[in-house]
């Protein structure tokens, strides 16, 4: 599969008066041709930083590179300056944001709010923009767009505003679209529908999506593949069936269980114990060693490099080692686990012989 | 909006008879007369001349007199130029004034709001102190002295622009504008500063970014606007502050406006000219911020909506 973007070993740094929080510790992913990559993991694992520092939209003053490179059509995006960024930006990746009340200016009509990327990127007269721009909302459900061009934020539902930024987000075809959390800030029934438009954009334009979120179950509707995050770091990567029914890593685990289930109604819901690492002063080994249950003696000392599960799937735990003591997952899990063919646990549906 | 600006007139034209009727009691309280040699006149000449000028009568009856001539327009005749309506000597006035004004009000918010969008968009760096310290120096330091300092290094000193008076076109207006915008432009570069940071720093200025908007649209295109929202709202009191201003610059540099005639006329107890320039303030600011409510609404179209309604 054509790689159309890749992360290698990038380090960002944020400095604050406290000091310098490492946000992003050594993350390296790679985006393929028209999939959907899920990065999921819980506030302050560094998935929104991952995927703003992509696209060059952290505050210059405050963040730096330390290290890595991001590739994408040859260029290390790390390395452009503002002009060839701006080039980049809404044209090649472009981006929608949490929260669709606030990410609309709230003094511009919406049709010149979509038609802004389109005059920006393309060689085309207003006439034709604004074309473009009614198709657009059409696409993305806003009913009579050729009127509504003409309106101003407040006078669309949250729903609304945020197929409108997706709109905005679509306008020049890009090659990747990050989405940050884009259904988080909806209600239920409009976040499904989001995600079904997202899905069917994705089949009509052909772009790449990373999206970011922390519901687990939002993953399983859209991702082909999924990126677990934590203080900083991937900590496993695999395809989304590889996730859900063969996690490796101890945090995954804990992610899974802490998901409500419909079928284990009367259990009591997991939640993981402690608190997310502190970032200015990241602990040495496999920053999950102090809230894992799991976690060996190396785990405080050496942080684990990532195993190979299969192809395509990837866990950065000790507990993969040739030498690490076998240990069993919750019970959750190991359920999960039997039925996913190549998982250790795995039995024939029959009932069979495991 | 029909509606809503006749609610505003009616209330404009309130509170316009409450300044007169306050203005009228307290000006029978302020010592002193305006006949100039009143100590020097015998009875029977002081009550020809209290006769002559309508004085003589029990105030109450003074009043209704001074209310129906200020319903048809008229201000009354002043005290001391002789046989000249307060209304012929507001009107030759006017001219001087409004040009500082105006030209004080345009220069001062403008460069203000430059100077306040350099200051956010360089925050903390040697532009923004720079801007901060012109701004506090706005602020603190009271227009006379600017208007002197400016007398002083661009007239005596070094000759570029007259010195004073109003008898060299718009080169007389050039010093005094500057003198009386430094108010506003001080208060317009903090407003916006403040506004600005918070604006630059929401979530549609980073979509706006995303686009692959440069920093020129980002400024002026999408945070510009939004900035200016509560600036609007000070645009009153700094348009207040350039009225009040204008009495004493327009007193330094002899320049002969309706400020200056204000404080001349108040030095003579000039009872009519006093209340007649008064009310012209007053309906001046009470217009002024008629025109900054309307501007609200042009400025951000959630208020323009929702007034509409109402």
């Amino acid at each position: 599969m054509e790689k159309i973007l890749q992360v290698k070993d990038l380090e960002l740094s944020f400095h604050t008066f406290a000091g310098e929080v490492k946000a992003i510790r050594g993350v390296s992913f790679d985006l393929n041709k028209g999939e959907t990559l899920a990065i999921v993991g819980e506030s302050g694992s560094g998935k929104s930083v991952t995927t703003k520092s992509i696209m060059r939209l952290l505050p210059e003053s405050s963040s730096e590179f330390k290290n890595g490179e991001i590739l994408f059509n040859g260029n290390d995006l790390t390395k452009l300056s503002d002009s060839q960024m701006q080039k980049i930006r809404g044209k090649e990746i472009s981006m929608i944001f949490q929260d669709p009340m606030t990410s609309l200016n709230p003094t511009m009509p919406i049709g010149k709010q979509v038609m802004e990327p389109i005059l920006k990127h393309q060689k085309v007269s207003k006439a034709k923009a604004k074309e473009v721009c009614v198709d657009l909302l059409r696409m993305v459900g806003i009913p009579n767009p050729e009127t509504r061009i003409k309106m101003y934020p407040h006078q669309f539902s949250g729903g609304q505003r945020q197929r409108i930024v997706i709109a905005i987000a679509l306008a020049c075809n890009p090659k990747i679209l990050i989405a940050d959390e884009p259904t988080t800030a909806l209600d239920v029934t409009i976040q499904a529908q989001i995600l079904e438009l997202m899905k069917d954009i994705q089949k009509k334009v052909d772009t790449s999506i990373i999206f970011i979120t922390h519901d687990l179950g939002v993953v399983a509707n859209v991702a082909d593949r999924v990126a677990v995050m934590y203080g900083g770091r991937i900590v496993e990567v695999g395809t989304v069936d590889e996730i859900f029914y063969n996690p490796q890593h101890p945090y995954t685990w804990g992610l899974l269980s802490s998901m409500p289930s419909m079928d284990l109604a009367e259990e009591k819901l997991y939640a993981i114990p402690g608190t997310p690492p502190d970032l200015l002063n990241p602990p040495v080994g496999d920053a999950f060693a102090l809230r894992s249950e799991y976690a060996l003696q190396i785990d405080m000392e050496q942080a684990p490099p990532m195993f190979k599960v299969s192809d395509t799937h990837y866990a950065a735990t000790w507990l993969l080692h040739p030498n690490a003591p076998q240990v069993d997952p919750p019970k959750t899990i190991i359920e999960r686990m039997k039925t996913f063919r190549g998982s250790r646990y795995y039995e024939q549906a029959t009932g069979g012989d495991a | 909006m029909v509606k809503y600006i006749g609610k505003r007139l009616i209330y404009m034209f309130l509170t316009m008879f409450l300044i007169a009727t306050a203005t009228f009691f307290l000006m029978q309280t302020l010592p002193g007369s305006p006949i100039a040699s009143y100590n020097k006149l015998n009875q029977t000449q002081r009550a020809i001349v209290e006769k002559k000028y309508g004085i003589d009568k029990p105030k109450p009856v003074q009043y209704a007199i001074y209310m129906k001539n200020l319903a048809k327009g008229d201000l009354g005749t002043s005290f001391v130029f002789k046989g000249k309506s307060v209304n012929d000597l507001l009107a030759s006035r006017v001219k001087p004034s409004f040009i500082l004004g105006a030209q004080a009000m345009v220069f001062g918010t403008i460069i203000g709001i430059l100077l306040g969008m350099l200051a956010a968009l360089k925050q903390n760096t040697i532009w923004d102190y720079g801007s901060t310290f012109l701004a506090i120096l706005g602020v603190s330091i009271p227009s006379f002295v600017f208007a002197a300092l400016l007398q002083y290094w661009v007239a005596t000193q070094w000759h570029l622009l007259p010195v004073g008076l109003w008898n060299d076109g718009w080169k007389s207006s050039i010093l005094p504008s500057i003198a009386l915008a430094m108010g506003p432009l001080a208060l317009s570069a903090r407003f916006i500063r403040t506004e600005m940071i918070e604006v630059l720093g929401s979530d549609y200025i980073t979509l706006a970014k995303a686009k692959g908007a440069n920093g020129f649209e980002i400024a002026f295109k999408h945070a510009l606007r939004n900035a200016l929202i509560p600036l609007v709202t000070v645009l009153g009191p700094v348009a207040a502050g350039i009225v009040t201003g204008s009495l004493v610059v327009e007193q330094i540099f002899a320049i002969p406006g309706i400020g200056e005639q204000f404080v001349s006329s108040i030095m003579t107890n000039d009872f009519a000219t006093i209340m007649g320039t008064t009310l012209f303030f007053s309906a001046l600011l009470i217009i002024i911020i008629f025109i900054v409510d309307l501007l609200y609404g042009i400025i951000d179209p959630r208020i323009r909506l929702s007034g509409g309604k109402g």
